[in-house]
Parts: C-alpha cells; sequence; structure tokens
C-alpha cells in the first residue's frame, strides 16, 4: 500500500559515519550542552524520534496508519506517572519500560479492529483510541491522583545519584537518558524490521491477502506491530512527559495535533526507514525553531503569524514529498552520500 | 407526558439538528469519495476556509493584512466598504472554485493512479495548508457571522411543549434554536438540489458514471479532469453552507475543523459511497451523542461528545465495515 523504502539498501547513511555521529553523540555533546540546546532542540529531537521510530513500525514498515499517536503517548506518559508515584524507589528506565509495555497492551486492544478493516477506515478507527483515551485522562482523576488542576508533575528521580526528571535535572543528565534509550531501541528496532517479523510486516503492507497465501498470519504481524509500535510510542510518552515536559496537562500536550507532527515526521523523513525516523524528527523539530528565530527574533514579526506560515510551509511539504519523493528525506540522503561516494549519479531504483 | 420524557425529546430534537450539520460535512466527503476515490481530508478546512472568506469579504477586512503589515510595516486591517451578504457569497463561491481547479491542477494530477492512503495523507497535508493559508489571509481570532437569520430560542414552541405536560410539573418548554431549524431547512434545500443536479443534468450524469466506473465513464468520452474540478467545486460550495452554518451557530474559529473531523465516524457509520447515508449517519451520531451524554455522561464525568461518535464507528466497523448503506466491499486479487 505505502511507498516502499526498502530494507534500507544501501543504508541511508555511511556506516562509519553513522559511527562518528554517534560517539560525538555519547561522548562530546554532553560536554558541551547547555540548557537551551537540551530544552528546544535534543531532547525533542530524541522524545520525537522514539515517537517517529514507533509509528513507522507500524505505518511505514506494516501500512496500518495511525492517527492515535498522540493518544498512546498520553498512555506512557500516565503510566510512567503511577508508576513512579506508586513506587518512587522504583529504577527510571524500568518505570520507562513498564511503561511502554502498558502502551503496548492498550495499543494491542485498539489494534484490534485491523484485522478487519485498513486503510483510512482504520485511521479513524485509530481516532477513537485518540479520543477516547485523552478524555479518560482528564476525567479519571485516579490517573492524574486527584490533583486539583488535573495536571501531572513528574516527581525528581536520580540515577546514581544524579536528578532526571523534576526541575533540578541538570542538562546533560536528561540528554543522556534520552540518548541511551533511543540508541538502544533504534538497535532493537533494525533488528527486528530485518528479522522474520519484520519480513512479515512488509509482506502484510505490501499485499495482505498475498502475505496470508504465502502462510505469514495476518493476525500476529498486524498485532505484534501494533504492539511493538504502540511499546516505543508509550516509552516517547514517558520521556516526553517526564523528562522534557515535567508538568502536562492531557488535551494540550497529547491533542490530535501531535499524532499528526509525527506522521508527518515519517512521511517527510521516510516511510519505512529507521534513520527516516531521525531525519524527519530532526527536520520537524529544527525547522519551526529556526523560522521562529528568524522571523520573530530577527524580522520580529509576530509570532503567531509566523505559526501559521509554518502551517503552510508543513502542508507544502507534505505534498510536495509525497508528490516528488515519496521515500522521504531518508532517501535524499541516500542519494546524496551515493553521489559523494562515487563521484556520479547512482542508477535510479526503479519507481517503487 | 412526564417532564423526563419531555427532556429526552428535547434532547433528541436538538440532536436532530446538530446532526444535520454533521451530514452536511459529510455529504462533501461522500462527493468527493465516490467520483474521485479520494478521502479529503481537508472537507472540515475548507469549511473553515470558507466561512473565514465570507466573513472577511462581508465586513471588509483586508486580506493577508497582517502578513503586508509584518512586511512593509503599514497598518492595515479594514479597507472600509464591506460586501453586501449575496455578493461575499458569491465571491466566496468563486475563490472555492479556484481552489478547486488548483487542487485539481497542483496536488491531483500528480498522485494519479497512487495508493487511496497517499491520496488521503496528501489531503492532511492540504488541510495543513489551507488552515495556515486561512489565518494569513484572514487573521485567526474568532468571528462572528451574521447572517441576518433569525436566532434563539423559538417562545411559540416553548408554549406548545410546556402544555404538554403534566398538571402540576414544574416544566418549562422544549427550547430549540431558531438558527437550528433555518439550518436543518437549508441543509434539505440543498441535498435535494444535489439530488436533482446528479439525476438530471449532464454533468450530473458524468459525475455518476464516473463513480460507477472510472474506465467505462473514460471510453464514453468523458473527461475525467474536468469532472474532478466540478465535483471540488461543488464539495467547495457544500463546505461554504456547512461553514457559513457551524459559523452562524458558534463563531468562526478554529475548532469549526474539528467539527469536521466528526464527519468520518458519520461517514463509517453511513458508508462511504452513499449519500442518504451520509444524511443519515449524521442524523444518528448528532442524536446519538447528545442522548448518550444526557443518560450516560453525569456518571462517567461528562464531555464525552468528544469521544462517542468515534467509539461507536469503531464498533460499527466491527461488525458492518461498509456502513449502513455503502457499497459491499469485496476484494479481488
Amino acid at each position: 500500500m505505502l511507498p516502499r523504502a526498502g530494507q534500507n539498501f544501501p543504508p541511508a547513511l555511511p556506516r562509519r559515519l553513522l559511527i562518528a555521529l554517534l560517539a560525538f553523540a555519547f561522548l562530546g555533546v554532553p560536554f558541551i550542552i547547555n540548557d537551551y540546546w537540551e530544552k528546544s532542540v535534543l531532547v525533542p529531537f530524541l522524545v520525537w524520534s522514539m515517537a517517529a521510530l514507533g509509528l513507522n513500525i507500524l505505518t511505514g514498515y506494516c501500512g496500518q496508519v495511525s492517527l492515535g499517536t498522540g493518544g498512546f503517548m498520553a498512555v506512557g506518559a500516565y503510566a510512567a506517572y503511577k508508576l513512579m508515584t506508586i513506587f518512587p524507589a522504583l529504577n527510571l528506565f524500568v518505570v520507562v519500560i513498564f511503561a511502554g509495555g502498558i502502551t503496548a497492551a492498550v495499543g494491542l486492544a485498539f489494534g484490534l479492529p485491523s484485522l478487519k478493516i485498513k486503510g483510512f477506515y482504520l485511521a479513524v478507527a485509530t481516532l477513537a483510541a485518540q479520543f477516547f483515551l485523552v478524555w479518560l485522562f482528564n476525567k479519571a482523576p485516579w490517573f492524574y491522583n486527584y490533583s486539583a488542576s488535573g495536571q501531572i508533575s513528574a516527581p525528581t528521580r536520580e540515577l546514581f545519584g544524579v536528578a532526571i526528571t523534576g526541575p533540578t535535572a541538570p542538562p546533560y543528565a536528561t540528554y543522556l537518558f534520552c540518548l541511551i534509550l533511543v540508541t538502544g531501541f533504534a538497535i532493537i528496532a533494525r533488528n527486528l524490521t530485518r528479522g522474520r517479523v519484520g519480513r512479515s510486516w512488509l509482506a502484510i503492507r505490501d499485499m495482505d491477502i498475498a502475505a496470508e497465501m504465502i502462510g505469514i498470519s495476518p493476525l500476529r504481524a498486524k498485532l505484534s506491530a501494533f504492539a511493538i509500535s504502540s511499546f516505543y510510542i508509550g516509552v516517547a510518552g514517558a520521556l516526553f512527559f517526564a523528562v522534557y515536559l515535567g508538568a502536562v496537562e492531557p488535551t494540550e500536550a497529547f491533542g490530535i495535533d501531535k499524532s499528526f507532527l509525527v506522521l508527518f515526521m515519517i512521511i517527510i523523513g521516510g516511510l519505512g526507514s529507521l534513520a527516516g525516523a531521525f531525519l524527519g524528527a530532526a527536520f520537524l523539530t529544527l525547522l519551526p525553531v529556526l523560522i521562529k528565530n528568524m522571523m520573530v527574533g530577527g524580522l520580529g514579526w509576530s509570532p503567531d503569524l509566523v505559526a501559521h506560515l509554518i502551517l503552510m510551509l508543513l502542508g507544502a511539504l507534505i505534498i510536495w514529498f509525497l508528490i516528488v519523493e515519496p521515500r522521504g528525506l531518508a532517501q535524499l540522503v541516500r542519494v546524496a552520500t551515493e553521489k559523494l561516494r562515487r563521484g556520479q549519479l547512482p542508477r535510479k531504483q526503479g519507481p517503487r | 407526558m412526564s417532564v423526563e420524557f419531555l427532556n429526552a425529546a428535547e434532547v433528541i430534537l436538538n440532536g436532530l439538528m446538530a446532526g444535520v450539520l454533521y451530514s452536511l460535512v459529510a455529504l462533501g466527503f461522500v462527493l468527493i469519495f465516490k467520483s474521485s476515490g479520494v478521502f479529503n481530508y481537508a472537507q472540515g478546512v475548507m469549511a473553515l476556509f470558507a466561512a473565514l472568506t465570507l466573513v472577511g469579504l462581508q465586513t471588509g477586512q483586508v486580506p493577508f493584512a497582517h502578513l503586508i503589515n509584518a512586511i512593509f510595516g503599514a497598518r492595515l486591517h479594514h479597507w472600509g466598504g464591506g460586501l453586501h451578504l449575496a455578493a461575499a457569497i458569491l465571491l466566496t463561491l468563486a475563490v472555492m472554485i479556484l481552489l478547486a481547479l488548483l487542487v485539481e491542477k497542483l496536488v491531483l494530477r500528480k498522485l494519479v493512479n497512487q495508493p487511496p492512503i497517499i491520496l488521503f495523507m496528501a489531503t492532511i497535508g492540504l488541510a495543513f495548508f489551507l488552515e495556515g493559508f486561512g489565518d494569513l489571509m484572514w487573521g485567526a481570532d474568532i468571528k462572528s457571522l451574521d447572517l441576518g437569520l433569525p436566532s434563539g430560542g423559538a417562545l411559540w414552541w416553548e408554549q406548545v411543549t410546556r402544555a404538554w405536560a403534566a398538571d402540576g410539573d414544574a416544566y418549562y418548554g422544549m427550547y430549540v434554536d431558531k438558527l437550528d431549524v433555518f439550518a436543518a431547512g437549508i441543509a434539505v434545500t440543498l441535498v435535494v438540489a444535489l439530488t436533482l443536479f446528479s439525476q438530471y443534468t449532464k454533468t450530473g450524469r458524468a459525475l455518476r458514471a464516473v463513480a460507477d466506473d472510472h474506465q467505462a465513464a473514460l471510453t464514453v468520452g468523458i473527461s475525467l479532469r474536468a469532472l474532478w474540478v466540478v465535483v471540488w467545486s461543488i464539495a467547495g460550495m457544500v463546505a461554504l453552507v456547512a461553514g457559513v452554518l457551524w459559523g452562524a451557530k458558534s463563531g468562526v474559529q478554529f475548532s469549526l475543523s474539528l467539527i469536521a473531523l466528526k464527519a468520518l465516524p458519520v461517514l463509517i457509520l453511513g458508508g462511504f459511497t452513499s449519500i442518504p447515508g451520509a444524511i443519515i449517519g449524521g442524523l444518528i451520531i448528532g442524536v446519538g451523542e447528545k442522548l448518550f451524554e444526557y443518560s450516560v455522561g453525569p456518571f462517567i464525568g461528562g464531555a464525552s461528545e468528544n469521544w462517542f461518535a468515534y467509539v461507536l464507528a469503531l464498533v460499527f466497523l466491527m461488525f458492518r465495515p461498509q456502513g449502513l448503506f455503502g457499497d459491499k466491499i469485496i476484494e479481488r486479487v
């Protein structure tokens, strides 16, 4: 159904460049990071990468479009909040991973309709998850521990004596915490998508009936995609709330605009490409920051005027990518690195 | 009649009125989906855009005033005049037709033969673009739209219904907004006009032919591209009516496009390919969510209107994916 991005082959980023980038991210950035870079660029980038990885597994690899990402992120956030407040001594890594697990269970339940319906029918069905979950977290006081404001705010929790959550957390700690999780789960995603499960997802995406005939169980393929995708999105939601924002209010933080944002990330980055999830997240995290700095800071335009321009630009970009390069930024980068390596144009790899 | 019964009747009546407006937005979806197979997510934003344009023309706003002011340091906002309502409506229609032309030329034509889900995502992009564009052109503040229609409660109806209650009950009559009744009337007129158009005009027949079978329609010499422009123009017109009626009811603002999102469950209920389905689906959702909120809402904290329609659609999908009146979904390999 969706444009095939192949199995990252040839890889969008050459191995050596990737290793250099990772080494810099782990060994260089923590020493030079400051509050501004942490809060407005690096941590949001990592959180959105995590969410985009998750949605890309479901939409890019398994071909099931979901508009419920915001709702599932809310599940991760509230699960993390409940775990952090009920078990104050629980290790933060365990909290985040359990939050992912709980989200996976919820995702599994909302993934059940995918066995009968597909395409935009399914997209509408996932809207039910989006609106119902956000409403639930607004209305059931148990989830926000009966706080008067209806908000949840992350208590301070430490790892190795350094605060990771709460207002006192130093920038390098929150950054490293996110980086470790995102790197780890990106490696797991890479192995998953290349293994048996990943291939069954691709088969379902490309033609579900044919996949069924060669013995792939749509039940297992689709539900595993929903569960694993929701796990990633849940972890992203937990990080978004506990590490990035610190305090959230469900309607605002996890509204349907978040679902669209993540969907746009994977369309622009490249459907069915893990590098695409990162590129898309980087692009859509940096673009508004850059434009805002340029126009609000530089030209002195009013912020809402710039917000409208960003909306227009975003919409136009989506249409442009769908028409001109459905394989997204990942493919553009792939072509560019191939060009650099060979000093010539690569052969065009057949039109999908 | 007991007060409970009368209250429930009032809820149902108001649900029907809200349902009519859902139906109107859903109608735009169905028109485009039947003839071009595109699931147009932007229909709701089109309604918003049309309403914004109408208000802007009617009150005589300078388009892109904010942008011009920001670039040239001017202080524009209104050019004085303001158009008569009829002239403003005609001009808005022209804008919507221009929009249809551009969408066909710049988006649809480039995406011919792509899988439907790609087209769906492209219309999401279109929705974002149009939302930003509309706000940029006319400003994002909430605007009131005055159509010169009567509004407020219908007093005589309150009198009539008060007499229905049993003696001694404290009952003050049913509240029905006059504007809602007018909206329902306009919606019915529009549906009848569309039905006549598709039955008795050449273009209407061509539309139905395309909806039945694209290739057969092409072989008898029907131009698909021209028809797409026609369909998107009609959908733009329906969006204008829906946007204006919603706008007159609750002000022209961004939430208009979110209300339009509710047209999606309406479509699932009614079936994507059926015009009567869109109408009846809209009424069911309108009545259903009001009744649910009235009867169950107080026990679960209220505001269940936010999700009721979607969950109903989800349940419906499990048992009858083609909707009440849609064509059965058949897959061939």
